[in-house]
């Protein structure tokens, strides 16, 4: 089923030339570390966001 | 414990081509509910019904059409496009209960798309689209279905990391840049789409490409995925000599865009039905062209076949809670299964509301 875009977005950039994911959540905090199940994890805590929160 | 995933009951899948349901019946099995096909004579409408007759459980799909009605092979119960039962042999009274299912369908895109939950939540304009594949003024299109004895999470598993592709697909569509260059990956929650790009500045041409496109030297390839979830995956997939660029006004006359398209339909637990097409904005009316891309990417598709068949085989055989190693090529794939997941208990929840407190 599709539904229309929202602003629910979450973003992962694998950064270039490194190991290192870093993470955007539709809310603004963000988050590093080299580990894809560790960054969902900090994604959907959303609100309760832990640690290295800009 | 066999590696499956689960369910995600209201939603549209795809169950054929178009092209695949006409006036004989066509079985296909959709999220583990035997459904058959047909078109009606005079309308062309495509019907979707149980495929087991109420009296016997007889498949209706091995029956036989009298018009717009089935009637089963077995005893002759015949049923309109509705799934009443119009006739029963021998006696005048049909039973109250003597009726089949009959699915929500809709024909888009050339696909012919079924709704599997509660028919009264199907709504037609919440299919994910695919027009390229209609679209044939500006798309040429291949394509077929392979059924694959995996379950349908394999296959997802498998298009959401493409980094696959130069271990897999090496000599065909994969080289060496695929799995080296780092992605972006983007959830949108609320709509239930995942998209993982992958745009490579300086690569290999594949054959695939250097093939179809005849661009000989080393090339510019962007791979766009957009996962409508569960069954839509486009794959928009740019190449271009190494360099080149859209226009800022985002025309893009110098570059050749191929759009993969995947419909990703669970059949049972450990099958899925794997929908594939290859549409191109270059070479129209190249017959040669569209024979080396069905032909080559068949090929790729039954690599993917033989390696998931092998995969479900080998889970199965595991003992129950092995580990799996993610790494951050699964990006995409982990996003994509966390939707899968949530999708799947929401379907359950619709379905029963007692589900909701377990």
């Amino acid at each position: 089923m599709s539904r229309p875009p929202t602003a629910e977005v979450y973003r992962v950039d694998w950064v270039p030339g490194t190991d290192e994911l870093h993470g955007i959540c539709h809310c603004g905090a963000e988050h590093d570390t080299q580990d894809p199940v560790l960054m969902w994890q900090w994604m959907l805590s959303h609100p309760d966001h832990q640690e290295d929160d800009r | 414990m066999p590696h499956t995933t689960a369910f995600a009951r209201n939603q549209w899948y795809v169950a054929a081509y178009g092209t695949e349901v006409g006036r004989e019946l066509l079985a296909r099995t959709v999220l583990g509910e035997p459904i058959a096909f047909y078109r009606t004579e005079d309308t062309g409408e495509v019907v979707a019904l149980a495929d087991r007759c109420v009296h016997r459980r007889f498949p209706l799909s091995q029956s036989r059409l009298d018009g717009d009605k089935v009637v089963c092979g077995y005893h002759g119960f015949t049923y309109d496009t509705t799934g009443t039962c119009v006739y029963v042999p021998g006696q005048k009274r049909i039973p109250r209960t003597a009726r089949v299912s009959s699915y929500p369908v809709a024909e888009l895109d050339s696909f012919v798309w079924v709704w599997i939950g509660d028919p009264a939540l199907a709504d037609r304009t919440t299919i994910p689209r695919a027009p390229h594949l209609a679209d044939s003024g500006h798309w040429t299109t291949v394509g077929g279905m392979e059924p694959i004895d995996a379950g349908y999470g394999l296959l997802v598993d498998n298009l959401m990391d493409l980094s696959h592709e130069t271990y897999l697909h090496g000599g065909y569509i994969g080289t060496p840049e695929v799995a080296d260059t780092p992605m972006t990956t983007e959830v949108d929650e609320g709509a239930g789409v995942v998209r993982v790009s992958r745009h490579m500045d300086d690569a290999e041409c594949p054959p695939f490409y250097a093939n179809s496109t005849g661009i000989k030297g080393r090339i510019t390839r962007w791979q766009d995925i957009e996962y409508h979830a569960p069954c839509l995956y486009l794959l928009h997939s740019r190449i271009a000599p190494q360099g080149v660029l859209p226009n800022p006004d985002g025309t893009d006359p110098d570059a050749f865009h191929v759009e993969i398209t995947y419909a990703i339909t669970p059949s049972t637990p450990d099958h899925v039905y794997d929908f594939w097409a290859v549409s191109r904005d270059f070479g129209h009316g190249d017959e040669e062209m569209s024979t080396f891309l069905r032909d080559f990417n068949h090929e790729v598709v039954m690599q993917d076949v033989n390696a998931l068949n092998l995969l479900q085989k080998t889970l199965e055989s595991e003992p129950a809670g092995y580990q799996e190693l993610s790494i951050n090529i699964d990006t995409g794939g982990l996003a994509a299964r966390r939707i899968l997941s949530r999708l799947a208990a929401e379907g359950d929840r619709s379905a029963s509301p007692d589900n909701v407190a377990r």
